[in-house]
């Protein structure tokens, strides 16, 4: 099947000329921004910067760096970048990480969003046949709205159930034959895990292709959620600050996500100095809106940490393809001094034919860290051999010795006990905090 | 010869038992025996009821994971040397037990001892050579 774009004429534009779109558009920015937000003005005077600096991307680099520290500090209103008569909405984080971000966005900046979500729908297969059900949730998060936009530009039949009500998701994807379907990872594996509980196969389930992000899933997770659903699974990113989701997404590939770069531009930095990285070099990602006016932000840190490439991908897409994020600097625990991330804890439970629910449980006894991993127990793995049990439960130990460099505490526990997520799911308690 | 032993997988946490036999309960099965083991995080739960089709299916339908095994249920007189006679048998014989739990018959005398053993049908064909009684579900639905 030929690979189909939203916007063909954009997203495989030759690179001289996306270039020279870029560099158009970023000066232009930045004389936005210097004259619409006294806060990032500021930060340009204090580095001797004025927007004559800028001439094009390779000046990008002079910029300051914003920081989830300049949101909270500028919190509400001292990011806006367009006069309030021309905001027409807001979106906001859940604030799990802290004080919520609230982004502002003018009509246009929406129309740029939802197209952005659109390229990721048609790249999955989606066109103005598809029936597309939304199951983000709607409202304040960025997930639902972002999704059902760009899934109302390509024409699908829409269906915002948002998320939870599993059963009635469920009904939704049999009756009215959801070709695609939107929500988070962990909640398609719930979805899967509840059709496959209902008796149904994959080749009963009408769905073609999913669209999940919001949080940071392995390529294994990819597996399974592909194989109970019978589907192919698209990763989507993005964040608030940016927008919402669309920021980059997979095409058939499946090998990255391409960053949607006429409207952002990506950066690899080295997290301690600052220092622009190369291709294939990991680091934490950059990005600067080069088109919104209303959250107008110039080199924004996003902590999450992948690495960029540039090379050709066969979906004929020109645009930069940024690795599945290895975890936001945000989700890493330092557990003895050892960084982990949830993601290569979930890569050595699924490759071991655990499913994929889990808590990790991170505590401090006596002074020391303590690491434990909850894993449910399947019908398929029980025996009445404590033995066996014992030896698979070690081998897992064994496993996430060699992934993590740290001895783990493995334990397990009733199936349908560890709590299912309909939105991000909460994979890590750490008690360390309280 | 071999009766059928539920296993039922067990959280090693306050009420995790509770949660089993009240279901069991609630649909009116007998438990003949119930026998308790325990790693460090987890247990197994092994027990004889009245009725294995009836009982692994509200437990399933309950959400609980189980296996079913084949053990032996030897019949043990119940005078001193009883467990004796049998245990020298199935060592004269090299039957290695697994694991082995007792529980008493309602109406006789005989105490019952339940064995896990791996090749059940070697061993029950060797105790009755000996001529030691072995309870069969018939049987036991009578004791």
């Amino acid at each position: 099947m030929a690979e189909r774009y939203f916007q063909p004429e954009i997203e495989t534009m030759p690179r001289e000329q996306l270039k020279a779109l870029q560099d158009e558009r970023l000066v232009a920015q930045v004389r936005h921004v210097w004259e619409n937000v006294p806060y990032y003005r500021k930060k340009m005077e204090e580095k001797g910067l004025t927007p004559d600096d800028i001439k094009g991307t390779e000046d990008l680099h002079k910029l300051p760096f914003l920081s989830k520290a300049d949101l909270r500090e500028a919190y509400p209103y001292g990011l806006m970048g367009a006069p309030l008569k021309d905001c027409v909405r807001i979106q906001s984080t859940s604030g799990t990480t802290g004080k919520r971000v609230v982004a502002f966005y003018t009509q246009a900046d929406i129309n740029l969003w939802e197209d952005c979500c659109a390229r990721a729908i048609v790249a999955a297969g989606g066109s103005n046949e598809s029936v597309c059900q939304v199951s983000y949730g709607y409202g304040l998060f960025t997930g639902g709205p972002g999704l059902n936009g760009g899934s109302h530009k390509v024409g699908c039949l829409t269906i915002p159930t948002s998320s939870g009500n599993t059963e009635r998701q469920i009904m939704f994807i049999m009756d009215l034959q959801a070709t695609i379907l939107c929500c988070t990872p962990s909640y398609a594996a719930y979805l899967g895990e509840s059709m496959k509980e209902m008796g149904l196969t994959p080749d009963q389930i009408p769905l073609k292709a999913g669209i999940f992000g919001a949080e940071a899933w392995s390529e294994e997770m990819r597996q399974s959620i592909q194989d109970t659903l019978g589907i192919k699974a698209f990763d989507i990113y993005g964040l608030t600050e940016l927008s919402g989701p669309g920021v980059a997404f997979e095409c058939s590939e499946q090998t990255g996500m391409h960053i949607n770069e006429d409207h952002f531009i990506a950066e690899v930095i080295d997290p301690d100095t600052g220092e622009v990285l190369p291709d294939g070099v990991q680091g934490e990602l950059v990005f600067t809106a080069i088109t919104k006016k209303a959250f107008p932000l110039l080199r924004y840190r996003t902590r999450d940490i992948c690495v960029l490439s540039h090379e050709k991908c066969s979906c004929g897409r020109t645009h930069v393809k940024m690795s599945k994020p290895r975890g936001r600097t945000d989700d890493m625990l330092i557990i003895r001094g050892v960084n982990v991330f949830p993601s290569q804890i979930e890569t050595v439970l699924l490759n071991q034919g655990y499913p994929a629910n889990y808590q990790i449980i991170v505590d401090r006894v006596r002074n020391s860290d303590t690491l434990e991993v909850q894993v449910e127990m399947t019908p398929e793995m029980f025996t009445d051999n404590l033995g066996e049990i014992a030896q698979r439960q070690k081998q897992l130990v064994d496993g996430l010795r060699s992934m993590l460099g740290l001895t783990a505490k493995v334990t397990l526990v009733a199936p349908k006990s560890i709590v299912r997520s309909e939105g991000k799911a909460v994979r890590v308690i750490d008690k360390r905090k309280i | 010869m071999s009766i059928k032993q539920i296993s039922v997988f067990v959280e090693n946490k306050a009420g995790a038992l509770l949660a089993i036999t009240s279901v069991l309960a609630a649909n009116g099965i007998d438990m003949r025996a119930l026998a308790l083991s325990e790693a460090s995080d987890f247990g197994i739960g092994r027990m004889i009821v009245s009725d294995v089709y009836a009982a692994t299916t509200v437990l399933k339908d309950a959400g609980f994971i189980h296996s079913i095994s084949p053990v032996l249920a030897v019949a043990i007189p119940n005078v001193p040397g009883g467990l004796n006679e049998v245990l020298k048998v199935l060592s004269t014989e090299g039957v290695n037990v697994e694991y082995m739990y007792a529980f008493q018959g309602k109406a006789s005398e005989d105490a019952y001892m339940v064995f896990k053993v791996a090749d059940d049908i070697h061993a029950a064909s060797v105790l009755r050579d000996h001529g030691i009684r072995l309870a069969n579900e018939e049987d036991l639905a009578r004791l």
